[in-house]
């Protein structure tokens, strides 16, 4: 659309350099998260706080961003069909909100729980959005409305706080000193669902839904049970999240969710997927979530404000985005 | 585009099942406003009296207004998430400066705040123009930088709204003590914005780049230019749900504008304007925000938990979007 004139062998260069970064975008990523480590790094010695290139530092960075890691794998799912869904954080503090309700009658009961009510909250985002054909938009927005109103009431009638130890360790706990044992969840999960878009049926039915549902459609393929699929598992992954998220936290209150919305897409988009689907996928949304969680870091340590790091998630995702758009278009 | 060409002749007389067929979903929002307007006359034990439109009228007016900018850009065939964060920019701006000024200068101050309004509107217009990104990722961004902006200039509530200024929404009337002068600015303000321009070139550009932008570029609309319009309509709406905020609550709060994000595009949806752009207007928009207003109204009147008034109400939301949905369904189904 908006072709610039330019001398041949810059646009020579430029599509190049455009191929590479489209081909190898993950590893470009990768490299993105390691400056931006060593930054925060040489950041921390110059305040005289010491190194930030530990392996605590690491394995606190890799625990920090399992959370937003499952939160944005849903958010990856969904935004590789095309759609969006903006009440994963709602559903994560529902996920932490159950845990801690049922914590009193056992941890696998509790986490159950929790894993219900995320596949409900998911299921009724992919009736509306694939069945009734709403707008994703005011679908999940209009949920998200419905669950933090419902979970208002209930932490009204009876809050009892009680976390299992189970979900504490599982949220805040290592293993061998340094691996995270918050991994354990997030790694099978990343691996499954990796290879899962790459190799299998639903997988590869998700990207061409994305691409042209028309398409799809006339192929023999029932886009509106892919869409239903991937909102039931955005549902299920956002409340995972939620049970890591208040045994990091060791407790859950109704606002615990609400700063990892922003960061869910955000992650997906410096991922390198597609807000229009069928382009993108896991792996970069992975690296993603850990370069927002060392840039976390870091604004922690350069003492920025809340509204600093508003500002600055706003801006970095526009710029991502709109570098995407430039990479990837024709 | 086609209005002059399916224009009815010009005998005087009104096609009756024209006008329902083309205006039929506001016609219902209307009715439906009016039935709730006398159930909600019927649930009070105390006489219904000018107090009730007058708080009707302050509780209904930032969504009203945040509900028509959001409508201009949904027809246009884009969305505004920033508007919420919008609102909260400019309450916070005005209650933090306007404390100490006089009623003519804090006029003059708001209707700054309606420029800047615009003019952000228009950034975030021509940033989704330049960079060729989606709206909504873009106007998302917007909502969290101008979030932070709102923060960055009050961190917890606070400030203050002259009161003659305040009074302009909460105590004035016009003539009859049954017309809050807030309605008479509202209607003032469609007129002024939308009414001169809907029938203009301008106007019928917005309706062509929602119906079909390709078609539209063809036809010689300038599309850029009408999108980057449609997010400064946007923009000075929201500055003037802000204001009208600042004005019924006298405070400036970082976050008082966050609930209109969803509200003001349900509103516009349940107000029969399509979310593929092209069809509708801004009279729907206003019907729906003061149903919405009414149906938190009477559910709080009748004793219902404040919690569950919100739940019911996004049900609501999502029920009659539904319905729309299977509408469309149909529609395309028979066509």
């Amino acid at each position: 659309m908006s072709a610039v004139p330019e001398t041949p062998g810059r646009s020579e260069a430029w599509a190049m350099v455009r191929r590479r970064l489209v081909d190898n975008s993950v590893a470009v990523l990768v490299l993105v998260f390691v400056a931006l480590f060593v930054l925060t790094d040489v950041v921390n010695r110059a305040q005289g706080d010491g190194a930030f290139l530990t392996p605590t530092q690491v394995s606190t960075t890799f625990l920090y961003a399992a959370i937003l890691g499952l939160l944005s794998a849903g958010q990856t799912l969904v935004m590789l069909t095309g759609g969006i869904d903006l009440s994963v954080a709602t559903t994560a503090t529902a996920g932490a909100f159950m845990v801690s309700r049922f914590g009193s009658h056992g941890a696998a009961a509790s986490i159950v729980a929790a894993l219900v009510v995320g596949l409900v909250i998911g299921a009724a985002n992919g009736l509306g959005v694939a069945v009734f054909r709403v707008n994703p938009l005011i679908m999940t927005l209009g949920i998200s409305t419905i669950t933090i109103g419902v979970l208002t009431v209930e932490a009204q009638k009876q809050f009892t706080s009680l976390v299992p130890n189970v979900v504490v360790a599982l949220g805040s706990e290592r293993f061998l000193h340094y691996i995270p044992y918050d991994l354990l969840v997030w790694g099978p999960i990343a691996a499954a669902i990796v290879l899962g878009l790459r190799y299998s049926g639903i997988g590869r039915m998700i990207y061409g839904v994305g691409d042209n549902p028309l398409a799809m459609r006339l192929a023999g393929v029932r886009v509106w049970q892919v869409q239903l699929v991937v909102y039931v598992l955005c549902g299920v992954l956002s409340a995972a999240a939620g049970i890591l998220l208040v045994g990091f936290n060791n407790a859950a209150d109704l606002g615990i969710g609400t700063p990892f919305l922003l960061p869910s897409v955000a992650a997906v988009v410096i991922g390198g997927t597609s807000i229009f689907g069928g382009f993108g996928g896991y792996a970069g949304t992975i690296v993603g979530a850990l370069i927002l969680t060392v840039l976390d870091s870091l604004l922690t340590i350069l003492n920025a404000s809340q509204a600093v790091r508003q500002i600055l998630y706003g801006a970095i995702v526009l710029a991502l985005a709109s570098l995407y758009a430039r990479t990837t278009s024709e | 585009m086609t209005s002059t060409s399916l224009r009815p002749p010009l005998s005087g007389r009104i096609d009756w099942r024209r006008v329902v067929r083309r205006h039929g979903w506001t016609i219902g929002i209307v009715v439906l406003l009016v039935a709730f307007a006398l159930y909600w006359r019927s649930s009070t034990s105390v006489p219904w009296g000018p107090f009730d439109v007058q708080s009707l009228a302050i509780d209904a007016l930032p969504l009203a207004f945040v509900a028509m900018g959001q409508a201009v850009v949904i027809i246009s065939g884009g969305v505004d998430l920033s508007v919420g964060s919008l609102m909260s920019l400019v309450n916070v701006l005005a209650a933090k400066e306007m404390a100490h000024m006089g009623y003519t200068s804090a006029i003059l101050y708001a209707l700054g705040l309606v420029v800047l309004g615009a003019l952000i509107g228009s950034v975030t217009g021509a940033v989704i123009v330049v960079t060729g990104v989606a709206d909504i990722i873009v106007t998302l961004a917007g909502l969290f930088v101008l979030g932070g902006c709102a923060l960055a200039v009050l961190q917890v509530p606070g400030g203050a709204a002259p009161l003659r200024f305040q009074s302009l929404v909460t105590l004035d009337t016009v003539g009859t003590r049954w017309l809050p002068s807030a309605f008479v600015i509202l209607l003032g303000v469609y007129a002024l914005l939308w009414l001169t321009v809907r029938r203009r070139r301008l106007g019928l550009a917005l309706y062509a780049i929602g119906s079909n932008r390709d078609r539209a570029y063809l036809a010689g609309v300038k599309v850029a230019r009408t999108r980057i319009v449609a997010y400064a309509f946007s923009g000075a709406f929201a500055a003037l749900g802000g204001l009208a905020l600042t004005a019924a609550s006298g405070i400036g709060d970082p976050n008082s504008g966050s609930i209109y994000t969803l509200n003001s595009v349900a509103a516009v949806v349940l107000g029969g304007v399509s979310l593929l752009g092209g069809v509708g207007g801004l009279i729907g928009p206003i019907a729906a925000a003061l149903v919405l207003t009414l149906v938190k109204t009477v559910m709080i009147i009748k004793g219902v938990n404040q919690n569950w008034a919100q739940v019911i109400q996004g049900s609501l939301i999502v029920i009659v979007v539904m319905i729309g949905g299977l509408a469309i369904r149909q529609k395309g189904k028979t066509g």
